[in-house]
């Protein structure tokens, strides 16, 4: 574990300035940070507490709804608009880690915490992404858990977040800010895939700061999380669907369905969804739909099974919506 | 907070309504102060990686982690340990629940069991066996006395589990 110089920042713009250089890392709720500094994986020499910015609103904005980076998920997950307007927000939430973890991991750091990938975690193992060009141990080790899509010969491990899984579907964007200013970019495009520099999980830049996630208006949206993991609760997704759907006059008007579980980050469907628009929501669309889940996937040698586990939980999760079951 | 140089930092926590003035490494976990600097060994060392769920102390009266938290980030907050939950002599009722349903074998979870489950009734999730089950899934007791655990929170709440 190396030691690090602490210092509180009393304001956003604070924070930027002294993340002005490489080896500092904010914190906020601190639960993935301090697993990765304990395990020798992140190891910075400054470390900045962002915890009291007031970052932490959820508020109404341009129809939508403005999420502070800050904002704690269990403070989200109990959100009366999330509730009520996103309820694929407050099911991934309330599917995500512990209680414990809930009531102090933010919204923003979940957005940006690092795989599960046991080859990255253990600290020892090959692993390009904790350590470049040491290889990947997964890609001819054990995989089942690692990803059929947007995996590269560098890396093949999965985005962890339920979160980031709802909120591609839900077309967000995310708002950072530095000393140039902001910028604002949808989610979807915030997370890299690995190719050849798989240390790199987003296009975050050193300095910048995520201050906002600005969901769109839901209007008559329904939608859907369903997370399918080896253990009832407090386990990260074996494979989940995140489902949103427009109906109007027997037809669905607007289809989104992103996966986690299976891709290198938050994965869309795009396949399901072109099957979906102005269909009829019932069985037989439904079923078609999900067939089209694993188009283009490459599965390697211990994780074929997710094919089969992503059309189920495709299919279920769009019969749920419609609230067939 | 007043710092003492780069690698330590006095630090006020205010613990179980006391106010105690640390000196503190930077990179000290909130377990580790309460433990070692404070001599408060009810909340335990477990997994030290958040997993278990052995250190839960409430701040603010959230219920929290306390092995992934840093003590230097904790001045100001109200922390309750399993040493503040009696009234005097008289102790709280889940700790008297815990101890009628035979709600442990070895002990060591039971301080985190407690301190989270004070939590869960606070959120309002014991409102069922289900409910209970998955809002104490970060509590784990490898001697397996979940059910008796189960079982003594519904009691405290009123419920049939």
């Amino acid at each position: 574990m190396n030691p690090f110089v602490y210092r509180r920042a009393i304001d956003p713009r604070g924070a930027i300035d002294m993340a002005a250089r490489p080896d500092a890392c904010f914190i906020a709720g601190g639960t993935d940070f301090m697993q990765l500094w304990k395990a020798g994986i992140s190891a910075p020499n400054l470390l900045i507490d962002i915890s009291r910015l007031p970052l932490t609103a959820v508020e109404r904005h341009d129809g939508g709804l403005r999420i502070g980076a800050l904002a704690r998920m269990s403070d989200v997950a109990d959100h009366p608009e999330v509730r009520n307007s996103y309820p694929v927000l407050a099911q991934a939430l309330l599917a995500s880690a512990s209680p414990q973890i809930r009531n102090v991991a933010t919204i923003g750091g979940n957005l940006l915490q690092r795989t599960r990938c046991l080859y990255f975690r253990s600290g020892s193992l090959p692993c390009n992404k904790r350590e470049p060009g040491s290889g990947c141990g997964a890609r001819d080790g054990e995989n089942r858990l690692h990803a059929i899509f947007g995996a590269s010969a560098q890396c093949a491990a999965t985005h962890a977040s339920d979160l980031a899984v709802a909120l591609v579907a839900l077309g967000a964007r995310v708002l950072l800010a530095s000393q140039n200013g902001e910028r604002a970019l949808l989610l979807e495009d915030f997370f890299r895939l690995p190719e050849a520099q798989p240390e790199q999980d987003t296009v975050i830049a050193p300095g910048e700061l995520i201050a906002s996630i600005d969901v769109p208006a839901a209007g008559t949206w329904r939608s859907y999380y369903l997370k399918v993991r080896d253990r009832a609760s407090f386990e990260f997704a074996v494979v989940s669907a995140a489902v949103v759907l427009d109906l109007a006059d027997d037809r669905i008007r607007t289809a989104r369905i992103a996966a986690g579980g299976v891709g290198t980050r938050p994965w869309r469907l795009r396949g399901c969804e072109a099957a979906l628009i102005d269909a009829a929501p019932n069985a037989a669309t439904f079923e078609r739909a999900a067939r089209l889940a694993g188009e283009g996937a490459q599965p390697l040698r211990h994780n074929g099974f997710k094919m089969a586990l992503l059309e189920r939980t495709v299919l279920r999760a769009l019969q749920a919506v419609r609230g067939d079951l | 907070m007043t710092d003492h140089g780069d690698d330590q930092v006095m630090v006020t926590l205010r613990v179980n309504g006391c106010d105690h003035e640390v000196v503190a490494d930077v990179c000290a976990t909130l377990l580790d102060v309460l433990r070692d600097g404070l001599s408060l060994t009810g909340t335990k060392k477990g997994c030290d990686m958040g997993a278990c769920g052995a250190c839960t102390v409430l701040i603010d009266g959230r219920r929290i982690k306390s092995c992934l938290a840093l003590a230097v980030m904790q001045d100001d907050k109200d922390i309750l340990t399993i040493e503040g939950l009696a009234s005097g002599e008289e102790p709280h009722a889940l700790q008297r629940a815990f101890v009628e349903h035979d709600a442990l074998q070895c002990g060591y979870c039971t301080p985190g069991q407690i301190m989270s489950a004070v939590g869960l009734m606070q959120e309002g999730r014991a409102t069922s066996g289900a409910s209970i089950r998955e809002f104490m899934s970060g509590n784990l007791c490898r001697c397996g006395a979940h059910p008796h655990i189960v079982a003594a929170i519904a009691q405290v709440a009123g419920i049939v589990p």
